[in-house]
């Protein structure tokens, strides 16, 4: 059996220890109604949402509180049932404070009318499914938070052949996927085919790292019979599951520099929207809630939550038993994650772990020594050396020669560098610096 | 975690966690891999050979030490580096030179081939080459005295006396003279030179050997390479980390499986300078010889082995990318093979890897991989 698995990959990537031990056989718990929710409106790329209620309204769980604010948008939902205690700026995972709305609980947890319906998912037509997921306010939940009918509406020109469910969770410690993977095999494999459905798509595929052989397994039991969809096992390296790694390596092409993966024929979708777009078809939920591994040195009961949307990430930390030692706290994984200075953040569409360090500490920098490791590294085959240079002096002209705009960062070059150079740190502060120019180039020719 | 924690909660870019791997691991394992061949320079040469290597090693450190306190910085002595650079400079010395060589070396190595172009990462030359070039023209004498052919046997017990066959600098006597860098290569050398001469006295010898000038090469090669395992173990004349091939590739291929150093610029450099030591014609009275040369002892004789292991894989002064580094290493091969076969000097290998560490900057400029998704 495990002969026919060939492992793929792409070129590039590290190995980092994974970590998921701690998390990995916790089942799917639900966490406990949290008194309050703060649910920011924008909770994923593209144009914020705009509220729609007022402070003092009463609202029901799955209300659009929210609407999207563009087509590269999606809508907020509330989590809870309870009244708008404010609409204000709070802090975002993001490190700004951006408007948000509060809810605070009524204790009842009521459902909208009509919720949760009984829908039959497979007669909905591809239409039906687009404007289904768009109403549910669904996002890729994998951390980046696309709006996902924006992913499902392609250009004629643009057909796209494969949808690819992004079963890799390369990042260290999460477990919230392999967690979905392990208990709603069948949930995934239902929201592929709708998904399938709404691209007209011939063919599916389920891509999972080789270190999760028993979620490989229980996907391709519940696959088993479909002749459209087959399963991809991947050799296990960070970053695998990153979106151009994986089409490289299930499909053999690479999306084009600036491109987009419906170039290539291709459509990447994490198991947690794949089971958020069964939901929001058969039931007719909207996405209020997610799976989110609480893990790390400082938590010290280790879990994978089901969790409402705007849950304050505090709440959490009390339920994990969060050591007091922790000094660093990432929302994420520990290769992409975005360190917090304050644990009233919130849970949002994008949020699949929460990592307690304890012991982190700032790391000093050297010069370049040009070892040459980043390069071997860089998934993009990019000169991270050269970059971190640039970005570092702030040359801002040379920055797009180092292709800056195709650094995805996600940290392979940071993580092996002897020198200890913040390289992602200065690629991301080089993206702002070349942004402000261009609006200011912008601004004179205009 | 109560809120008043949020207070010290660290806030930093991704990634928030760091491979073990350091300058410092790097460089001190790249130690560790070199000590082998000094030690066995040592047991050699004798204990003056050992006394240089420690007064390269320390004047390199103290070199350092001063040189970063005077431009302000945090010391960077932990790093290693400097130990590299005096442990290498000492290797590439003859083991008969004076005090002061690797002194004046490890100085000039570490105050200005490396701290005046901005210090560890910023040279364009490996250091301890640059300062070999240094003393190379600052004392001719001590560092190419005149031509012996060592028997293994004798080597340690001559050379234990070096340090008496030196005064001020010079060469007193000839009871013995001091060795070169590559003795075995200028015995081949001196004698392809002598070969010129129709009328050279071992002529005789090398026409018995056969009628073609291959022959007369590989005549050349057997009277004066000395025997592949003395090439191999290192009991040979040459400076005083450069002899046991042995050693100094067990020390790379421990790099190499380390992670440290890339196997691609010596499996390059060391290829090229086989073939190339095999293939290029040497000219006699009444013929070419050409695909005769001697490529075991191109491999095994001279400073090759260092070079290609411990020199050209310098990170600082090489290529980043994988295809930058195969150029450059091909280039080391070709520049040392027609250094040694038509250029002055015997050996090549310094002034090759120094002259591709110039051309480091333009190969990275222009050769790069292919990002992914680049579209023509």
């Amino acid at each position: 059996m495990l002969a026919k698995l060939i492992r793929k990959t792409f070129r590039g990537g590290i190995h980092p220890g994974d970590f998921k031990e701690m998390s990995k056989d916790k089942p799917i718990e639900t966490a406990p109604l949290p008194p309050e929710v703060i649910l920011p409106v924008s909770q994923h790329i593209g144009a914020p949402a705009k509220p729609v209620v007022a402070k003092g309204d009463h609202v029901r769980k799955g209300q659009v509180i929210a609407e999207a604010g563009g087509f590269v948008s999606a809508p907020v939902h509330a989590s809870i049932s309870g009244t708008v205690a404010a609409i204000e700026p709070r802090p975002h995972p993001l490190g700004q404070k951006v408007p948000a709305i509060i809810i605070a609980s009524d204790g009842q947890d009521q459902w909208l009318d009509g919720l949760p319906a009984e829908n039959d998912a497979a007669s909905l037509s591809p239409e039906a499914i687009r404007e289904t997921v768009k109403q549910a306010g669904i996002v890729g939940m994998g951390g980046a938070a696309f709006p996902t009918h924006v992913k499902l509406a392609p250009p004629p020109d643009k057909p796209v052949g494969t949808v690819i469910i992004n079963a890799v969770e390369c990042e260290p410690f999460l477990t919230c996927d392999y967690r979905l993977m392990i208990e709603r095999p069948r949930d995934i494999v239902a929201g592929l085919k709708l998904l399938m459905k709404a691209l007209n798509a011939p063919r599916g595929c389920i891509a999972v790292e080789a270190n999760k052989l028993d979620a490989y397994r229980a996907l391709e039991d519940a696959a088993a019979g479909d002749p459209a969809i087959s399963m991809a096992l991947l050799e296990v390296k960070y970053p695998q599951g990153a979106e151009l790694q994986l089409i490289d390596a299930v499909l053999g092409r690479e999306v084009p520099s600036g491109g987009l993966p419906m170039d290539v024929g291709a459509c990447v979708q994490n198991v947690g929207t794949a089971v958020a777009v069964f939901e929001a078809c058969r039931f007719g939920k909207p996405l209020i809630e997610r799976v989110v591994t609480v893990t790390g040195a400082g938590a010290g009961r280790p879990a994978n939550l089901l969790v409402r949307l705007g849950t304050p990430i505090s709440s959490l930390l009390e339920l994990c038993q969060a050591s007091p030692d922790v000094n660093k706290l990432v929302l994420g994984g520990p290769m992409m994650g975005l360190a917090q200075y304050s644990p009233e953040v919130s849970v949002t569409k994008g949020t699949s772990g929460i990592l307690l360090m304890t012991g982190a500490r700032q790391f000093e920098h050297q010069p370049c020594i040009r070892c040459g490791r980043c390069v071997e590294v860089c998934p993009m085959r990019l000169i991270p050396s050269d970059l971190s240079i640039v970005c570092e002096a702030g040359r801002v002209d040379e920055m797009m020669d180092n292709s800056i705009m195709d650094c995805k960062e996600c940290g392979c070059c940071t993580y092996v560098c002897p020198s200890r150079r913040p390289i992602v740190h200065w690629v991301k502060l080089g993206k702002v610096q070349l942004a402000r120019l261009k609006a200011k180039q912008a601004k004179k020719t205009a | 975690m109560a809120e008043s924690t949020a207070a010290r909660l660290l806030v930093s870019a991704s990634p928030h966690i760091r491979a073990e791997e350091s300058v410092a691991t790097i460089m001190w394992t790249v130690v560790l891999a070199l000590l082998p061949a000094g030690m066995f320079g040592a047991y050699l040469f004798g204990q003056h050979a050992l006394l240089l290597i420690a007064i390269s090693v320390s004047a390199a450190v103290a070199t350092e030490y001063v040189i970063v306190r005077l431009r302000g910085r945090a010391s960077t002595i932990g790093d290693g580096s400097a130990v590299i650079t005096g442990l290498l400079l000492a290797y590439i010395i003859s083991p008969s030179s004076p005090w002061y060589v690797p002194l004046v070396g490890s100085v000039f190595a570490v105050a200005i081939a490396k701290h005046a172009f901005g210090g560890l990462g910023m040279n364009i030359w490996n250091p301890a080459l640059a300062a070999r070039a240094f003393i190379l023209s600052s004392y001719i004498i001590a560092m190419t005295a005149s031509w012996v052919y060592p028997s293994p046997g004798q080597v340690l017990g001559d050379l234990s006396r070096s340090g008496t066959v030196y005064k001020k600098g010079r060469v007193t006597a000839a009871p013995y003279d001091a060795l070169t860098t590559a003795t075995p290569r200028a015995a081949v050398k001196n004698e392809i030179a002598a070969a010129q001469n129709p009328d050279w006295a071992g002529w005789a010898d090398l026409k018995a050997a056969g009628d073609k000038p291959a022959d007369w090469l590989k005549r050349i090669h057997e009277r004066n390479r000395t025997s592949y395992l003395d090439l191999l173990v290192g009991t040979r004349g040459g400076c005083i980390g450069e002899t046991s091939s042995l050693l100094l590739v067990l020390g790379g291929l421990f790099l190499i499986a380390r992670g440290i150093v890339a196997w691609r610029i010596p499996f390059f450099y060391i290829g090229t300078a086989a073939l190339l030591g095999w293939a290029l014609p040497v000219k006699f009275p009444g013929g070419t010889a050409w695909f005769a040369g001697d490529p075991l002892f191109a491999v095994m004789s001279g400073g090759l082995m260092l070079g290609a292991f411990f020199m050209a894989t310098d990170m600082v002064t090489s290529p980043v990318t994988r295809k930058g580094m195969i150029v450059f290493a091909v280039g080391c091969g070709v520049l040392t093979s027609f250094i040694r076969l038509y250029g002055g000097y015997p050996e090549g290998v310094n002034y090759a890897i120094l002259l591709m560490n110039t051309t480091v900057p333009l190969i990275d400029r222009y050769i790069k991989p292919r990002k992914y998704g680049a579209t023509r």
